[in-house]
Formats: structure tokens, sequence, C-alpha cells
């Protein structure tokens, strides 16, 4: 039998404030960062237009900027210099669906000596990104009273379920401030992501809870302190498996799955780390927190 | 039969059955694309099939909103959207493309989903064309002589930003007329677009019509349309013209006039000309929205997303390459670290992945990329089931416990974790299914299905196999 971990005795809830504290520093860089950067929101959400296009022959940035320049059309530009493909994007509000693309277009016509075809066009009016992102929110807060509503009637005590979302929220704020930080633009496929990590992150945290609960029948007398370290140590071997094969698919995914998912495997990276992270580092001694309270 | 052998046959019988509902997706996908393009085209593709989202196949999606405010009184928005999208569907029909979704979202949006791009910009008019076809009498009154001469006298167009007339041109304007543009630009060698004012009254819409098809003008050789009206719209139209013998009759289609020929004499049987300048293609599509009729009113694009096939293909190579690599990995990981129970709990998730395609096949689902992250999200909930069995499998033998114990306390005491753990994901899937709109619900509708069969094959499929192993009898579990 091939054994990761041997037993291991250590004392996460002792521990607790240091990573009490990382989590807030990066809370903190998240919100400077939120503020001050923002986030690279999509067509998605802004409304715009984005063009695609592929050129037969390499060429050179600055002549796409130039070009487009001329036409007066302030774009985006995005690279994948191994394809000879370019994204232009126009966010904000335009009224009518072929105007934006059309000129750049031509635009892109002037450049001489090359050619290209148009692989992707993205026209995403106003109402329908404010209506995208309202109902997205709509579902990701409803599910998460859910979550506290039938963990706290499985757990009977509200506190295990509240410290599941909050891991949740952990979770989701980290990745978008990393997306932040990272410049990466955020659409509805990161939208997609950031669901995959809040699903990951709650079910890692219930399995620990629920060693916990068990744990909890077995020894009542125990203090809660020791009964934290010992079901996250009896678990250890098992998160870390797990983890480690949804973080391998999501690198592998992220290295060779090609342009249309990276954006969404970077995303997951970031998410499988802070999912078993807040898990044991945060939703547990939020637990340990508000017992320890209680008494 | 015992127990344990109805288990065995619930399972083998859930193989077949996937096996046989996963046939014709099989079947489809191995074919050329020149021959799905042929079935596509006889309207012989399979209904039972897994459908490639636009976004992995290419295509073009549309949103459409029905601009309610110019909706006819009478009838209420419920009605126009479903005629509306009877319509629409009907246009694309007879212009002749595959298999194309087209949906209701939200009060007034109309979602349609056209696969493959011949001609994205072709099928936009053919979807986004109001098609009101309108005879106007060309008011020639003084009032309205003014008013061309001064629209004339312009240096700009003669409507604001809103499409109201400017106020010069306006006052000028005689009762029950409007000012309609031409649709020929500089016919007589300049660059101005020529203005008519028409009497606004309509006697005859294109709503009688019975048939359009295209004609090819004897003088000069220019593709015109041809259109005959029902019975009701011919005698309309005969007493109307047979009324204004020598006034002019304007041609509008959906605002813009065609033509304004003379009314020589009263015109009989009920058929007539659209003369224009059109291509050839232009005059085909345009017989073909005026054959399935007007929309109830004006729609326009509010979001439009084109993905070139080259794309799509290679987004599907790519993504389907990293995923064999990744899944490989996984299958060979739990091989070597838990061995025998590793090699039961691949089975499982091979048998998830099978069951997973046929049950989405079964509900003609479409697979998006945020699809494919739902099912890698329920796949990787269904191993970590697994992990947790087989870890807990770990600790009672530590305990030195006799292997026909082991095996049920470690399903016993690993539930719990594996139910709550899948209800919970569970639950937040059927909310994202419930409120989330285009690739948010894909992902919820994988991850639902998912979940599912996942705590059927990690649990119940990999116990009864255990359990079938004990009956041989063993004495040592490889795990």
């Amino acid at each position: 039998m091939i054994e990761l971990l041997p037993k291991t005795h250590i004392d996460f809830v002792k521990k607790r404030f240091i990573f009490f504290t990382i989590s807030g520093i990066v809370a903190l860089t998240g919100i400077i960062s939120l503020a001050v950067k923002g986030l690279d929101l999509g067509l998605d959400f802004t409304g715009g237009t984005m063009v695609q296009v592929k050129f037969e022959k390499p060429v050179d940035i600055s002549a796409v900027r130039t070009a487009l320049k001329g036409a007066g059309i302030e774009a985006g530009i995005q690279t994948y210099s191994e394809t000879n493909s370019f994204a232009l994007k126009v966010k904000g509000t335009q009224e009518n669906v072929n105007e934006t693309a059309d000129k750049m277009n031509s635009a892109l016509k002037t450049i001489q000596g090359n050619s290209f075809t148009e692989e992707k066009r993205d026209y995403v009016g106003p109402v329908v990104g404010r209506d995208l992102s309202k109902k997205a929110l709509f579902a990701i807060v409803l599910s998460m009273f859910g979550i506290i509503i039938y963990i706290a009637f499985r757990f009977s005590n509200p506190v295990w379920g509240t410290a599941g979302v909050i891991g949740i929220a952990h979770d989701i704020f980290v990745a978008l401030t990393v997306m932040s930080l990272a410049n990466r633009e955020v659409d509805l496929v990161i939208v997609a992501a950031l669901l995959t990590i809040a699903g990951y992150s709650i079910n890692d945290t219930i399995v620990i809870f629920d060693r916990m609960r068990e744990n909890m029948k077995k020894f009542p007398k125990m203090p809660m302190g020791q009964l934290i370290n010992m079901s996250i140590n009896e678990c250890l071997s098992r998160t870390i498996i797990t983890s480690l094969a949804v973080f391998v698919t999501v690198l592998v995914l992220f290295l060779f799955g090609g342009s249309g998912i990276n954006n969404f495997a970077f995303c997951m990276l970031i998410g499988t780390i802070t999912g078993v992270y807040s898990t044991i580092f945060i939703c547990s001694p939020i637990v340990y927190q508000w017992e320890h309270r209680a008494k | 039969m015992t127990k344990l052998h109805w288990k065995l046959g619930v399972i083998l019988g859930l193989l077949v059955l996937s096996v046989y509902l996963l046939y014709p997706t099989v079947d489809w996908y191995t074919k050329t694309n020149d021959e799905r393009g042929k079935l596509e085209l006889a309207r012989m593709r399979p209904k039972k099939i897994l459908t490639l989202g636009l976004d992995l196949r290419g295509g073009t999606h549309m949103l459409l909103e029905l601009e309610a405010e110019k909706l006819d009184k009478k009838e209420t928005l419920n009605d126009a959207v479903a005629r509306a999208i009877e319509i629409i569907r009907n246009r694309i029909d007879q212009y002749g493309v595959g298999e194309t979704p087209i949906s209701r979202q939200g009060d007034r949006w109309i979602a349609v989903d056209l696969p493959g791009i011949s001609n994205a910009q072709e099928a936009e008019n053919l979807i986004g064309k109001t098609a009101l076809l309108e005879f106007h009498l060309v008011n020639s009154g003084e009032g309205a002589q003014a008013a061309i001469t001064k629209v004339e006298s312009l240096d700009g167009p003669p409507f604001d930003k809103d499409g109201n007339l400017v106020p010069e041109v306006a006052k000028l304007m005689p009762k029950g007329a409007g000012l309609y543009r031409a649709d020929d630009n500089g016919e007589e060698g300049g660059t101005r677009v020529k203005y008519y004012v028409l009497d606004t009254s309509v006697p005859v819409t294109g709503a009688y019509l019975e048939n359009a098809r295209v004609e090819t003008d004897r003088e000069f050789g220019y593709p015109n349309i041809a259109f005959t009206f029902n019975k009701e719209g011919g005698k309309l139209f005969d007493r109307f013209t047979g009324e204004n013998v020598g006034k002019n009759l304007a041609i509008v289609l959906d605002g813009v006039v065609h033509s304004a020929p003379v009314i020589k004499s009263r015109i009989s049987g009920g058929s007539g000309v659209i003369e224009g300048t059109f291509t050839l293609e232009e005059a085909r599509n345009l017989a073909i929205v005026l054959r399935a009729g007007a929309l109830p009113a004006p729609v326009k694009i509010i979001e439009k997303r084109v993905v070139g096939p080259g794309l799509g293909e290679d987004s599907i190579r790519k993504g389907l390459g990293s995923s064999v690599v990744s899944f490989l990995i996984v299958v060979c990981f739990m091989l070597v670290y838990y061995k025998g129970g590793g090699f039961i709990a691949n089975m499982a998730l091979v048998l998830n992945f099978i069951i997973l395609l046929a049950a989405m096949s079964y509900f003609s689902a479409t697979l998006t990329l945020p699809g494919i992250a739902g099912m890698i999200l329920s796949l990787a909930m269904a191993i970590d089931a697994n992990v947790l069995i087989l870890e807990r499998m770990r600790e009672e033998k530590h305990l030195s416990k006799p292997v026909a114990m082991i095996i049920p306390t470690a399903y016993d005491k690993a539930w719990s974790a594996i139910l709550d753990s899948n209800m919970t994901t569970w639950i937040a899937a059927i909310f994202l299914f419930q409120f989330g709109s285009g690739p948010v619900k894909g992902f919820a509708v994988t991850l639902t299905i998912g979940l599912l069969i996942g705590m059927f094959t990690s649990v119940f499929v990999t116990r009864a196999v255990y359990e079938f192993w004990l009956t041989s009898n063993p004495k040592e579990l490889s795990i």
C-alpha cells in the first residue's frame, strides 16, 4: 500500500490566526486591486463588439493598431501570436449590431499585402449584458441560501452551513482578485468557472465537516479544538489526493487546452488551491471560533 | 435470485441501454461532414443525439427583441412573440439550413441558434427583416410638392436621430401624409437619396399575399419579385386600383419605397411585381420573407455571436486532447495508488462517463464549453466519492478487520459525506438551472445530470462489484 502521508497530528486550530491574517491580507489586496484596477469585464457584461481575425501572414500588432486608429476606432487588442490571430474589442454601449464590426473589417483591409478571415464575431447589446449578470447573481445568491438551509438541516446547526458559504464567498473573492491582478477578462465562461469553484469548495468543506460530525458523536466529551484538528488530520490524505487529481486535470487544460478554455482553466487553478485552503484554514476555524464563543 | 444478482442485473441493463442510446450519436459523428450536411438538409438528422453547441461547432447565435411599442394594439405581446417565432421558423425552414433551435427568452426576446455559417449576413437579413409590404398612394398635392422641394434643399437627411421629421419639413407636410425614403440611391447619377410623400393610409398590405417568387425583368434582365394576392386581397387591390387610375402607387417594403409606378388601369387578377435594384440573392431572400409573412413588429438584434467553423473545430480538438490526457493521468494515478480498489473506481468512472453521455443524448442536450465544465465537476466529485470510500477502507484495514467487514463499514461511514456534498452541489445546480440563462444553464444541466449518475456509479455500482467479489471469499483487500 502506497501512502502519501503518514498519520499526521498538525494543530490547525492553534495556528488559525496566522491563516486569518493571510486571508485578511489577500482580501485587502483584493479590495484594493478591485477598487483601483477593477475587473476587466468582458463584452457579456459591458456590451460591445468583438471581432477575432486570423491573418494569412504574420502581422505586427502596431500595424493592426494603426489601421484601426486610422478609422477612428479605439479597440482593445489581444494577440494569439502562434496563429496570427487578433481579438479586437470595442466595449460599451452600441445600439447597432454590425456597425462597429463592419468598420473594423474595412479598417483591417487597409493593411497591405495580407488578407484575413474572420474567425469570431460577438455583439452584445446594452440590455443583454445587464440581464445576464442580474440572473447569474440572483442564481448564485439563492443557491447559497439553499445550501445554508440544507446543511443547517443535516447538521442541526446553522453555523456549519454559514461557515461553508463563507468559504465559498472567500474562494470566489480570491479567484476574482487573482483575475484582476493578472489582467484577465471576466466573461460568462468565468462565471461558469466561479460556479465550479463554488461547487468544489463546498464539496471539500462538507467532507471535513462530515468527519467532525461523526467524531462529535464518537467522542462527545472531546474539546472542540482537538476534535477539529483530529478530523482535519484524518481527512488530510483524502483532501490532498482529490485536490491533486483536480489540480492536475485543470493544469493540463490550462497548458494544452487552447485559447478557448485557457481563461477558464486559469480561474479553476486558483479555485482548486483556495478551495482546499479555505476548508482547512477558514471554514473549520470559523466553526471553532463560533462554538468557543457560545460556551 | 439474490439481491446481488438484481444489482448486477440493473447495472448491466443500464450499460446495455446506454450503449443503445449512445449509438445514434456515435453513428452521426463518425459520418463525414458532407454526409451530415446532406442529411441535415433532408431533415433526416436523428432526434435523440447529443448536439454540439455553437461555441464548439461554429455558427451564429442571435438574440432578437420584438419592438413591442410598434405592435398593433389588438395583439397581445405574448401572441405576437409566439407568432414572430413561427414566422422566423418558417423563413429559416424555407431558406434551408439544418436544425435551428428557436426559443423564447423572457418577455419579448427570441433566441435563434443557426448552426454553421455559410453566410451570416444573409441569415441575419432573413431573420431580422420585418417584411411588411404596404401599398400607398403618392401624394401629389401642393403641400407635398413644397415639402419635397424643402427636403431637397436640405444639406443633411430630413430625419433627426430619433427618426422624426425635422421641423422645417414637418410644418409643410400635408395632413395624412408622410415622408418615405426610396431604396435606389441617386437614380440620375447623383448620390442623394430620393424621397416620396405618401398618403399614410394603407388599403392593402402584404398580409393578403398568397405567394411571392423571383422573376426576371423582360427588358433589362433584373430580378424582380412577383407576388399574388389571395382572394380577399385581390378584391381589395382590384377596387383600390380601380378608384385611383392615373395616380402613382408606391410599393413600400419595411418603410422604404421600392417603386412608384402609375396605375394605368384597374388591376384585376390580384398579382403584381415589385421592381427595384435587387441582386438575385436579395430577391430570392425577399421572396422567402414575403411568403413566410411579415413579423408582427420590427425586431432588433440585441446580441449576436458568430463562431467560425475553424475556431470551433480547433477548440474541440485541443479541449478534447487535453481532457483525454487529464483523464488518463487520473485513471493511472488511481490504479497505482489504490491498486485493485483503484481499478474498480476507474471502472465506475468509465461507466459514469458512458451513462452521462447516453443520458444527454436521450434528452437531446446541447454540449457547450461551460457544459463540459459541469461534466468535469461531476466526474471529479464521482472520483472524490470513491477516494472517500477507499480512504475509509484503508482506515478500517488498519484496524485489522476482516475483509467482509471492511467493505460495508467503509461504505456506511463514507455515505453521509458523499450524500451531503452531492446534495449541496445539486441544490446550487438546480437554482442555476432555474434562473441561469445561456451558458450558465448549460453548466447547470450537465452538472445536475452528472451528479445523479455519479452518485449511482461511485457508490451503488462499486459496492455491487465489491459484494460480487466477496462471494469468492477473499482474504486480502487490495487497496
